[in-house]
Protein backbone atom coordinates (compact mmCIF):
# COMPACT_ATOMS: atom_id res chain seq x y z
CA UNK A 1 0.00 0.00 0.00
CA UNK A 2 1.13 3.86 -1.01
CA UNK A 3 0.71 6.33 1.12
CA UNK A 4 2.13 7.29 4.74
CA UNK A 5 -0.64 4.85 6.28
CA UNK A 6 -0.08 2.61 9.64
CA UNK A 7 0.40 -0.54 9.69
CA UNK A 8 -3.30 -0.49 11.69
CA UNK A 9 -4.83 1.95 9.09
CA UNK A 10 -3.99 -0.37 6.50
CA UNK A 11 -5.30 -3.92 8.35
CA UNK A 12 -8.12 -2.21 8.98
CA UNK A 13 -8.62 -1.20 5.53
CA UNK A 14 -7.97 -4.80 4.55
CA UNK A 15 -10.11 -6.58 6.86
CA UNK A 16 -12.52 -4.10 8.37
CA UNK A 17 -14.56 -5.09 11.32
CA UNK A 18 -18.41 -4.92 11.96
CA UNK A 19 -19.29 -3.91 7.88
CA UNK A 20 -22.76 -4.04 7.49
CA UNK A 21 -25.77 -2.96 8.74
CA UNK A 22 -28.32 -4.49 11.15
CA UNK A 23 -31.70 -5.53 10.99
CA UNK A 24 -34.32 -3.84 13.44
CA UNK A 25 -31.80 -0.83 14.20
CA UNK A 26 -32.45 1.32 17.30
CA UNK A 27 -30.46 3.93 15.51
CA UNK A 28 -28.76 5.19 12.15
CA UNK A 29 -26.45 8.30 11.84
CA UNK A 30 -25.46 9.07 8.08
CA UNK A 31 -23.41 11.91 7.09
CA UNK A 32 -21.79 12.96 4.25
CA UNK A 33 -17.91 14.83 4.04
CA UNK A 34 -18.16 18.00 3.03
CA UNK A 35 -14.74 18.03 1.97
CA UNK A 36 -14.80 15.60 -0.84
CA UNK A 37 -18.03 13.80 -0.97
CA UNK A 38 -17.93 10.81 0.76
CA UNK A 39 -20.29 8.93 2.57
CA UNK A 40 -20.52 7.11 6.25
CA UNK A 41 -23.33 5.31 7.67
CA UNK A 42 -23.45 3.40 11.02
CA UNK A 43 -26.11 1.79 12.59
CA UNK A 44 -26.65 0.56 16.59
CA UNK A 45 -28.52 -2.03 18.05
CA UNK A 46 -28.97 -0.64 21.93
CA UNK A 47 -29.41 -2.75 24.98
CA UNK A 48 -29.85 -0.58 28.44
CA UNK A 49 -27.95 2.23 27.17
CA UNK A 50 -24.91 0.19 25.77
CA UNK A 51 -24.20 -0.35 22.71
CA UNK A 52 -24.33 -3.76 21.45
CA UNK A 53 -24.00 -3.88 18.26
CA UNK A 54 -22.66 -1.83 15.67
CA UNK A 55 -22.12 -1.80 12.04
CA UNK A 56 -20.70 0.38 9.46
CA UNK A 57 -20.80 1.64 5.60
CA UNK A 58 -18.78 4.05 4.18
CA UNK A 59 -17.94 5.22 0.80
CA UNK A 60 -14.65 6.57 0.65
CA UNK A 61 -11.15 6.51 0.97
CA UNK A 62 -8.66 3.99 2.37
CA UNK A 63 -8.41 6.01 5.20
CA UNK A 64 -12.38 6.54 5.84
CA UNK A 65 -13.12 2.93 5.89
CA UNK A 66 -10.05 2.18 8.46
CA UNK A 67 -11.69 4.55 11.07
CA UNK A 68 -15.48 3.90 10.60
CA UNK A 69 -13.78 0.36 11.23
CA UNK A 70 -12.23 1.25 14.49
CA UNK A 71 -14.50 3.72 15.52
CA UNK A 72 -17.35 0.60 15.84
CA UNK A 73 -14.84 -0.85 17.68
CA UNK A 74 -14.29 1.45 20.08
CA UNK A 75 -18.11 2.16 20.58
CA UNK A 76 -18.53 -1.44 21.16
CA UNK A 77 -20.13 -2.26 24.65
CA UNK A 78 -19.72 1.16 25.78
CA UNK A 79 -22.17 3.30 26.88
CA UNK A 80 -23.83 5.67 25.16
CA UNK A 81 -22.77 8.73 27.20
CA UNK A 82 -19.32 7.06 26.72
CA UNK A 83 -19.33 6.75 23.11
CA UNK A 84 -20.40 10.20 23.02
CA UNK A 85 -17.18 11.25 24.34
CA UNK A 86 -15.14 9.18 21.54
CA UNK A 87 -13.58 12.35 19.87
CA UNK A 88 -11.53 12.16 16.16
CA UNK A 89 -8.88 12.43 17.49
CA UNK A 90 -9.31 9.00 19.86
CA UNK A 91 -9.69 7.46 16.91
CA UNK A 92 -6.61 8.51 14.88
CA UNK A 93 -4.57 7.76 17.92
CA UNK A 94 -5.98 4.45 17.95
CA UNK A 95 -4.78 3.56 14.76
CA UNK A 96 -1.65 4.76 15.39
CA UNK A 97 -1.87 8.64 13.70
CA UNK A 98 -3.19 9.08 10.27
CA UNK A 99 -1.52 11.94 7.49
CA UNK A 100 -2.76 15.42 8.10
CA UNK A 101 -4.54 15.27 4.91
CA UNK A 102 -6.58 12.31 6.01
CA UNK A 103 -7.87 13.61 9.38
CA UNK A 104 -10.74 14.98 8.07
CA UNK A 105 -11.61 10.99 7.18
CA UNK A 106 -11.73 10.62 10.80
CA UNK A 107 -14.06 14.02 11.12
CA UNK A 108 -16.72 11.48 9.50
CA UNK A 109 -16.60 8.46 11.26
CA UNK A 110 -16.65 10.37 14.60
CA UNK A 111 -19.74 12.51 13.03
CA UNK A 112 -21.64 9.12 11.94
CA UNK A 113 -21.45 7.49 15.03
CA UNK A 114 -22.55 10.70 17.27
CA UNK A 115 -24.90 11.49 15.07
CA UNK A 116 -26.77 7.59 15.58
CA UNK A 117 -26.50 8.28 19.40
CA UNK A 118 -28.29 11.58 18.47
CA UNK A 119 -30.57 10.08 16.52
CA UNK A 120 -31.47 7.53 19.23
CA UNK A 121 -32.58 10.35 21.93
CA UNK A 122 -34.43 11.62 19.88
CA UNK A 123 -36.13 9.12 19.20
CA UNK A 124 -36.47 8.40 23.28
CA UNK A 125 -37.56 11.44 23.86
CA UNK A 126 -40.30 10.99 21.31
CA UNK A 127 -41.14 8.07 22.68
CA UNK A 128 -41.26 9.50 26.45
CA UNK A 129 -43.73 11.52 24.78
CA UNK A 130 -45.91 9.33 23.11
CA UNK A 131 -45.93 7.55 26.48
CA UNK A 132 -46.97 10.21 28.38
CA UNK A 133 -49.67 10.95 25.76
CA UNK A 134 -51.32 7.13 25.97
CA UNK A 135 -51.67 7.99 29.68
CA UNK A 136 -53.07 11.09 29.13
CA UNK A 137 -55.66 9.33 26.91
CA UNK A 138 -56.21 7.01 29.79
CA UNK B 1 4.35 -10.65 -9.37
CA UNK B 2 3.89 -6.51 -10.28
CA UNK B 3 1.72 -4.81 -12.98
CA UNK B 4 2.38 -1.71 -13.68
CA UNK B 5 -0.28 -0.07 -15.54
CA UNK B 6 0.28 3.75 -14.12
CA UNK B 7 2.51 4.83 -17.21
CA UNK B 8 0.52 8.17 -17.78
CA UNK B 9 2.22 9.11 -14.76
CA UNK B 10 5.65 7.44 -15.02
CA UNK B 11 6.87 4.95 -17.86
CA UNK B 12 10.02 2.58 -17.69
CA UNK B 13 13.06 3.73 -19.97
CA UNK B 14 13.67 1.57 -22.51
CA UNK B 15 16.85 -0.37 -22.36
CA UNK B 16 18.20 0.36 -25.81
CA UNK B 17 17.96 4.23 -24.67
CA UNK B 18 19.48 3.91 -21.17
CA UNK B 19 22.76 1.59 -23.04
CA UNK B 20 22.64 4.92 -25.72
CA UNK B 21 22.79 7.39 -22.61
CA UNK B 22 25.64 5.76 -20.88
CA UNK B 23 28.78 7.08 -22.93
CA UNK B 24 27.31 10.50 -22.00
CA UNK B 25 27.83 10.22 -18.29
CA UNK B 26 31.82 9.54 -18.12
CA UNK B 27 33.31 9.24 -21.82
CA UNK B 28 31.60 11.66 -23.78
CA UNK B 29 31.41 14.64 -20.98
CA UNK B 30 32.00 17.68 -23.52
CA UNK B 31 30.35 20.54 -23.62
CA UNK B 32 28.46 21.48 -27.19
CA UNK B 33 29.86 25.25 -26.44
CA UNK B 34 33.81 24.14 -26.35
CA UNK B 35 35.67 24.16 -28.94
CA UNK B 36 38.01 20.91 -28.41
CA UNK B 37 37.28 17.57 -29.83
CA UNK B 38 34.60 16.67 -26.94
CA UNK B 39 32.88 19.57 -27.33
CA UNK B 40 31.92 18.58 -31.37
CA UNK B 41 31.66 15.69 -29.87
CA UNK B 42 29.03 16.55 -27.38
CA UNK B 43 27.62 18.74 -30.27
CA UNK B 44 27.03 16.41 -32.43
CA UNK B 45 25.27 14.07 -30.18
CA UNK B 46 22.92 17.00 -29.54
CA UNK B 47 22.20 17.55 -32.95
CA UNK B 48 21.37 14.37 -33.76
CA UNK B 49 19.10 13.90 -31.35
CA UNK B 50 17.30 16.99 -32.31
CA UNK B 51 16.95 15.58 -35.64
CA UNK B 52 15.71 12.14 -34.13
CA UNK B 53 12.95 14.29 -32.16
CA UNK B 54 12.43 16.76 -35.45
CA UNK B 55 11.44 13.76 -37.62
CA UNK B 56 8.85 11.84 -35.39
CA UNK B 57 6.48 15.20 -35.72
CA UNK B 58 7.56 15.76 -39.25
CA UNK B 59 9.40 19.04 -38.27
CA UNK B 60 13.11 20.29 -39.13
CA UNK B 61 15.67 19.98 -36.27
CA UNK B 62 16.31 23.76 -36.28
CA UNK B 63 12.62 24.07 -34.90
CA UNK B 64 13.26 21.89 -32.24
CA UNK B 65 14.59 23.09 -28.74
CA UNK B 66 15.62 20.89 -25.65
CA UNK B 67 13.75 21.34 -22.38
CA UNK B 68 13.48 19.66 -18.99
CA UNK B 69 9.88 18.37 -19.95
CA UNK B 70 6.50 18.88 -21.20
CA UNK B 71 5.60 21.41 -18.03
CA UNK B 72 8.86 23.47 -19.05
CA UNK B 73 7.68 23.29 -22.52
CA UNK B 74 4.50 24.21 -22.25
CA UNK B 75 5.40 27.08 -19.67
CA UNK B 76 8.03 28.49 -22.49
CA UNK B 77 5.23 28.24 -25.17
CA UNK B 78 2.77 29.92 -23.99
CA UNK B 79 4.27 32.70 -21.57
CA UNK B 80 7.18 33.16 -25.04
CA UNK B 81 4.25 33.60 -27.20
CA UNK B 82 2.14 35.58 -25.25
CA UNK B 83 4.61 38.38 -24.14
CA UNK B 84 5.84 38.16 -27.66
CA UNK B 85 2.66 38.94 -28.87
CA UNK B 86 1.04 41.30 -26.30
CA UNK B 87 1.04 44.24 -28.81
CA UNK B 88 -1.35 42.49 -31.23
CA UNK B 89 -3.58 41.52 -28.42
CA UNK B 90 -4.26 40.04 -25.14
CA UNK B 91 -6.37 36.79 -25.74
CA UNK B 92 -5.68 33.00 -25.03
CA UNK B 93 -8.39 30.32 -25.15
CA UNK B 94 -7.50 27.02 -23.85
CA UNK B 95 -10.01 24.12 -23.26
CA UNK B 96 -11.40 22.87 -20.24
CA UNK B 97 -9.43 19.66 -20.01
CA UNK B 98 -5.36 20.66 -20.18
CA UNK B 99 -2.91 19.61 -18.54
CA UNK B 100 -2.58 21.73 -14.97
CA UNK B 101 0.72 23.09 -16.32
CA UNK B 102 -1.07 24.60 -19.41
CA UNK B 103 -4.09 25.57 -16.54
CA UNK B 104 -1.82 27.52 -14.03
CA UNK B 105 0.48 28.93 -16.17
CA UNK B 106 -2.96 31.06 -17.79
CA UNK B 107 -4.00 31.80 -14.46
CA UNK B 108 -0.64 33.20 -14.10
CA UNK B 109 -1.08 34.93 -17.50
CA UNK B 110 -4.51 36.19 -16.28
CA UNK B 111 -2.52 38.14 -13.49
CA UNK B 112 -0.49 39.83 -15.79
CA UNK B 113 -3.31 41.10 -17.32
CA UNK B 114 -3.87 38.64 -19.91
CA UNK B 115 -7.86 37.30 -20.90
CA UNK B 116 -8.17 33.68 -20.65
CA UNK B 117 -11.16 31.82 -22.48
CA UNK B 118 -11.59 28.40 -21.63
CA UNK B 119 -13.80 26.26 -24.12
CA UNK B 120 -15.89 23.34 -22.83
CA UNK B 121 -15.62 20.13 -24.04
CA UNK B 122 -18.62 17.41 -24.33
CA UNK B 123 -19.14 14.47 -22.11
CA UNK B 124 -16.78 12.30 -24.16
CA UNK B 125 -14.30 15.04 -23.81
CA UNK B 126 -14.21 16.38 -27.16
CA UNK B 127 -13.55 19.95 -28.03
CA UNK B 128 -15.73 21.61 -30.66
CA UNK B 129 -13.83 23.25 -33.11
CA UNK B 130 -16.85 25.51 -33.88
CA UNK B 131 -17.32 26.61 -30.06
CA UNK B 132 -13.42 28.13 -30.16
CA UNK B 133 -14.06 29.65 -32.86
CA UNK B 134 -17.20 30.93 -31.86
CA UNK B 135 -14.61 32.61 -28.75
CA UNK B 136 -11.63 34.29 -31.16
CA UNK B 137 -12.24 37.83 -30.98
CA UNK B 138 -9.18 40.29 -32.83
CA UNK B 139 -7.44 40.26 -29.71
CA UNK B 140 -7.39 36.74 -29.72
CA UNK B 141 -3.49 35.87 -30.30
CA UNK B 142 -3.00 32.51 -28.39
CA UNK B 143 -5.07 29.22 -28.88
CA UNK B 144 -3.95 26.06 -26.91
CA UNK B 145 -5.41 22.20 -26.94
CA UNK B 146 -4.01 19.07 -26.21
CA UNK B 147 -3.46 16.80 -28.88
CA UNK B 148 -5.07 13.80 -26.47
CA UNK B 149 -6.00 13.56 -23.51
CA UNK B 150 -4.06 11.80 -20.54
CA UNK B 151 -6.50 10.22 -17.97
CA UNK B 152 -9.35 9.78 -20.77
CA UNK B 153 -7.34 9.04 -24.03
CA UNK B 154 -10.02 11.21 -25.96
CA UNK B 155 -8.23 12.57 -29.43
CA UNK B 156 -9.06 16.36 -29.94
CA UNK B 157 -9.71 16.96 -33.87
CA UNK B 158 -6.54 18.85 -34.09
CA UNK B 159 -5.92 19.42 -37.73
CA UNK B 160 -9.31 21.26 -38.14
CA UNK B 161 -8.63 23.64 -35.03
CA UNK B 162 -5.10 23.64 -36.79
CA UNK B 163 -6.70 24.82 -40.25
CA UNK B 164 -8.72 27.40 -38.55
CA UNK B 165 -5.83 28.84 -36.46
CA UNK B 166 -3.65 29.33 -39.41
CA UNK B 167 -6.17 31.25 -41.54
CA UNK B 168 -6.82 33.83 -38.57
CA UNK B 169 -3.07 34.29 -38.03
CA UNK B 170 -3.73 32.65 -34.38
CA UNK B 171 -1.06 30.61 -32.50
CA UNK B 172 -1.52 27.26 -32.46
CA UNK B 173 -0.22 25.53 -29.29
CA UNK B 174 -0.58 22.02 -28.69
CA UNK B 175 0.38 19.88 -25.69
CA UNK B 176 1.41 16.66 -27.39
CA UNK B 177 2.64 15.07 -24.20
CA UNK B 178 -0.21 12.03 -24.41
CA UNK B 179 -0.39 11.92 -27.43
CA UNK B 180 3.36 11.88 -29.10
CA UNK B 181 4.85 8.24 -29.97
CA UNK B 182 1.46 6.73 -29.56
CA UNK B 183 -0.23 7.89 -32.71
CA UNK B 184 0.86 9.84 -35.93
CA UNK B 185 2.13 13.45 -35.33
CA UNK B 186 2.58 15.78 -38.50
CA UNK B 187 2.95 19.11 -37.12
CA UNK B 188 3.12 20.64 -41.10
CA UNK B 189 0.07 19.06 -41.98
CA UNK B 190 -1.90 19.84 -38.76
CA UNK B 191 -0.86 23.71 -39.36
CA UNK B 192 0.65 23.90 -35.54
CA UNK B 193 3.01 26.51 -34.16
CA UNK B 194 4.08 25.48 -31.14
CA UNK B 195 4.23 21.60 -29.54
CA UNK B 196 5.21 20.30 -26.26
CA UNK B 197 6.44 16.77 -26.33
CA UNK B 198 8.13 14.83 -23.13
CA UNK B 199 10.39 12.41 -23.29
CA UNK B 200 9.55 9.95 -20.34
CA UNK B 201 6.37 9.71 -22.29
CA UNK B 202 7.95 8.37 -24.96
CA UNK B 203 10.07 5.65 -23.02
CA UNK B 204 13.61 8.07 -22.40
CA UNK B 205 14.58 9.53 -19.32
CA UNK B 206 12.25 11.64 -17.14
CA UNK B 207 13.21 15.40 -17.12
CA UNK B 208 13.90 16.05 -20.35
CA UNK B 209 11.64 17.05 -23.23
CA UNK B 210 11.18 19.26 -25.66
CA UNK B 211 8.84 21.96 -27.75
CA UNK B 212 8.54 22.26 -31.44
CA UNK B 213 8.85 26.34 -32.31
CA UNK B 214 7.90 26.42 -36.32
CA UNK B 215 10.35 28.68 -38.16
CA UNK B 216 9.07 31.94 -38.23
CA UNK B 217 7.23 31.80 -34.80
CA UNK B 218 9.07 34.26 -32.20
CA UNK B 219 8.83 33.76 -28.64
CA UNK B 220 10.12 35.41 -25.53
CA UNK B 221 12.48 33.40 -23.60
CA UNK B 222 11.30 32.46 -20.49
CA UNK B 223 14.67 31.47 -18.83
CA UNK B 224 17.72 33.75 -20.01
CA UNK B 225 21.35 33.04 -19.72
CA UNK B 226 24.24 31.97 -22.25
CA UNK B 227 21.70 31.57 -25.06
CA UNK B 228 21.44 27.75 -25.52
CA UNK B 229 18.98 26.60 -28.06
CA UNK B 230 18.13 29.42 -29.94
CA UNK B 231 18.38 31.75 -26.96
CA UNK B 232 15.10 30.16 -25.74
CA UNK B 233 16.67 27.58 -23.15
CA UNK B 234 19.36 29.33 -21.42
CA UNK B 235 21.52 26.38 -19.65
CA UNK B 236 24.13 23.73 -20.54
CA UNK B 237 22.13 21.12 -22.57
CA UNK B 238 21.74 17.99 -20.66
CA UNK B 239 23.64 15.53 -23.18
CA UNK B 240 23.17 12.50 -21.83
CA UNK B 241 19.19 12.70 -20.99
CA UNK B 242 19.30 14.55 -24.67
CA UNK B 243 20.42 11.56 -26.40
CA UNK B 244 18.33 9.60 -24.21
CA UNK B 245 15.54 11.34 -26.08
CA UNK B 246 16.88 11.39 -29.27
CA UNK B 247 17.51 7.62 -29.02
CA UNK B 248 13.88 6.93 -27.81
CA UNK B 249 12.12 8.75 -31.12
CA UNK B 250 13.83 7.00 -33.06
CA UNK B 251 13.09 3.63 -31.84
CA UNK B 252 9.66 4.51 -31.50
CA UNK B 253 9.07 6.23 -35.09
CA UNK B 254 10.27 2.40 -36.46
CA UNK B 255 7.70 0.83 -33.79
CA UNK B 256 5.16 3.01 -33.38
CA UNK B 257 2.64 1.03 -35.34
CA UNK B 258 3.53 -2.24 -33.70
CA UNK B 259 3.74 -0.91 -30.35
CA UNK B 260 0.83 1.03 -30.52
CA UNK B 261 -0.96 -1.61 -32.80
CA UNK B 262 -0.21 -4.03 -29.64
CA UNK B 263 -1.81 -1.49 -26.56
CA UNK B 264 -4.69 -1.03 -28.81
CA UNK B 265 -5.63 -4.40 -28.71
CA UNK B 266 -4.63 -4.48 -25.37
CA UNK B 267 -6.96 -1.77 -24.12
CA UNK B 268 -9.42 -3.06 -26.37
CA UNK B 269 -9.45 -6.33 -23.95
CA UNK B 270 -9.40 -4.48 -20.89
CA UNK B 271 -12.52 -2.28 -21.84
CA UNK B 272 -14.38 -5.06 -23.39
CA UNK B 273 -13.57 -7.39 -20.10
CA UNK B 274 -14.91 -4.41 -17.93
CA UNK B 275 -17.75 -3.35 -19.56
CA UNK B 276 -18.91 -6.81 -20.55
CA UNK B 277 -18.67 -8.16 -17.26
CA UNK B 278 -18.95 -5.77 -14.11
CA UNK B 279 -21.86 -3.83 -13.11
CA UNK B 280 -22.20 -0.08 -13.02
CA UNK B 281 -18.74 0.18 -15.12
CA UNK B 282 -18.64 2.73 -17.42
CA UNK B 283 -16.04 4.04 -20.02
CA UNK B 284 -14.73 7.47 -19.83
CA UNK B 285 -13.78 9.48 -22.72
CA UNK B 286 -14.46 8.94 -26.50
CA UNK B 287 -14.98 5.09 -27.18
CA UNK B 288 -13.30 5.42 -30.96
CA UNK B 289 -11.22 8.60 -30.84
CA UNK B 290 -8.94 7.59 -28.09
CA UNK B 291 -5.44 7.09 -27.05
CA UNK B 292 -4.15 3.21 -27.65
CA UNK B 293 -2.89 2.87 -23.89
CA UNK B 294 -5.39 4.75 -22.22
CA UNK B 295 -8.31 2.38 -20.35
CA UNK B 296 -10.08 4.57 -17.73
CA UNK B 297 -13.28 4.00 -16.35
CA UNK B 298 -15.52 5.12 -13.55
CA UNK B 299 -17.00 2.53 -11.18
CA UNK B 300 -20.49 3.70 -9.25
CA UNK B 301 -20.55 3.52 -5.29
CA UNK B 302 -16.88 3.13 -4.58
CA UNK B 303 -13.98 5.40 -4.04
CA UNK B 304 -10.98 5.77 -5.96
CA UNK B 305 -8.24 5.65 -3.65
CA UNK B 306 -9.43 2.81 -2.06
CA UNK B 307 -9.12 0.98 -5.39
CA UNK B 308 -6.14 1.86 -5.91
CA UNK B 309 -4.68 0.56 -2.71
CA UNK B 310 -6.54 -2.43 -3.11
CA UNK B 311 -5.23 -3.10 -6.42
CA UNK B 312 -2.08 -2.36 -5.19
CA UNK B 313 -2.49 -5.25 -2.50
CA UNK B 314 -2.90 -7.39 -5.58
CA UNK B 315 0.31 -6.51 -7.30
CA UNK B 316 -1.37 -4.15 -9.38
CA UNK B 317 -0.11 -0.56 -9.76
CA UNK B 318 -2.62 1.91 -11.54
CA UNK B 319 -4.29 5.86 -10.68
CA UNK B 320 -7.52 7.97 -10.03
CA UNK B 321 -8.85 11.12 -10.57
CA UNK B 322 -10.59 10.60 -7.15
CA UNK B 323 -10.85 13.83 -4.82
CA UNK B 324 -9.52 11.37 -1.96
CA UNK B 325 -6.43 10.76 -3.44
CA UNK B 326 -4.69 14.34 -4.22
CA UNK B 327 -3.64 16.70 -1.64
CA UNK B 328 -6.11 19.18 -2.80
CA UNK B 329 -9.24 17.25 -2.22
CA UNK B 330 -10.83 18.48 -5.12
CA UNK B 331 -11.61 15.67 -8.18
CA UNK B 332 -9.97 15.94 -10.91
CA UNK B 333 -10.94 18.67 -13.22
CA UNK B 334 -11.07 16.81 -16.18
CA UNK B 335 -13.88 13.96 -14.87
CA UNK B 336 -15.46 17.09 -13.79
CA UNK B 337 -15.01 18.47 -17.66
CA UNK B 338 -16.81 15.97 -18.69
CA UNK B 339 -19.76 16.49 -17.05
CA UNK B 340 -19.01 13.86 -14.04
CA UNK B 341 -20.26 14.95 -10.52
CA UNK B 342 -18.15 14.93 -7.86
CA UNK B 343 -18.94 11.14 -6.28
CA UNK B 344 -18.71 9.96 -10.21
CA UNK B 345 -14.99 10.77 -10.88
CA UNK B 346 -14.78 9.38 -7.12
CA UNK B 347 -14.67 6.10 -8.81
CA UNK B 348 -12.33 6.83 -11.29
CA UNK B 349 -9.73 4.21 -12.46
CA UNK B 350 -6.94 4.72 -15.20
CA UNK B 351 -4.96 1.72 -16.47
CA UNK B 352 -2.58 3.33 -18.86
CA UNK B 353 -0.04 0.81 -20.95
CA UNK B 354 3.48 0.42 -21.91
CA UNK B 355 4.90 -1.17 -24.44
CA UNK B 356 5.72 -4.25 -22.38
CA UNK B 357 2.69 -5.25 -20.89
CA UNK B 358 1.27 -8.64 -21.77
CA UNK B 359 -2.27 -10.13 -22.37
CA UNK B 360 -1.43 -12.86 -19.33
CA UNK B 361 -0.81 -9.19 -16.83
CA UNK B 362 -3.87 -7.57 -19.00
CA UNK B 363 -6.19 -11.22 -17.81
CA UNK B 364 -5.04 -10.95 -14.58
CA UNK B 365 -6.25 -7.51 -13.83
CA UNK B 366 -9.39 -8.53 -15.47
CA UNK B 367 -9.80 -11.40 -12.99
CA UNK B 368 -8.66 -9.04 -10.24
CA UNK B 369 -10.99 -5.93 -10.85
CA UNK B 370 -14.29 -7.30 -10.20
CA UNK B 371 -12.96 -8.66 -6.60
CA UNK B 372 -11.71 -5.37 -5.70
CA UNK B 373 -14.99 -3.54 -7.09
CA UNK B 374 -16.96 -6.17 -5.28
CA UNK B 375 -15.65 -6.12 -1.65
CA UNK B 376 -15.87 -2.09 -1.39
CA UNK B 377 -19.23 -2.03 -2.97
CA UNK B 378 -19.85 -4.30 0.19
CA UNK B 379 -18.83 -1.74 2.54
CA UNK B 380 -20.29 1.11 0.59
CA UNK B 381 -23.89 2.55 2.08
CA UNK B 382 -24.63 3.79 -1.73
CA UNK B 383 -24.78 0.24 -3.10
CA UNK B 384 -28.13 -1.78 -2.86
CA UNK B 385 -26.55 -5.05 -4.20
CA UNK B 386 -28.22 -4.60 -7.49
S1 LIG C 1 -12.88 10.06 2.51
FE1 LIG C 1 -12.13 11.45 1.02
S2 LIG C 1 -10.11 11.69 1.70
FE2 LIG C 1 -10.85 10.23 3.10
Amino acid sequence: MDIDYSEKVKEHFRNPRNVGTIKDADAVGRVGNPVCGDVMEIQLKIEDNIIKDIKFQTFGCASAIATSSMITEMAKGKTLDEALEITRNDVADELDGLPPIKMHCSNLAADALHSAIEDYMEKQKKGELKLGENEYDV
Amino acid sequence: MRIYMDNASSAPVDKRVIEAMFPYFDTHVGNPTSLHSSGIDARRALENARESVASLIKAQSKEIIFTSGGTESNNIALRGAAQRKKKKGNHIIITAIEHMSVVNTCKDLQREGFEVTTVPVDKYGLVDQARIEAEITNRTIIISCQYANSEIGTIQPIAQIGAMTREQDIIFHVDAVAAAGKIHIDVQQDNIDLLSISSNDLYGPRGVGALYVRSGILLRPVMTGGGQERGLRSGSENIPAIVGMGKACEIIKEEIKSDSGRMESLQERLIEGVLGNMQHAYLTGHRTRRLPHIASYRFSFIEGESIILSLNDLGIEASTGSACSVKTLEPSHVLIAIGLRPEEAHGSLLLSLNRWNTEKEVDYVLESLPLVVDRLRALSPLYNGD
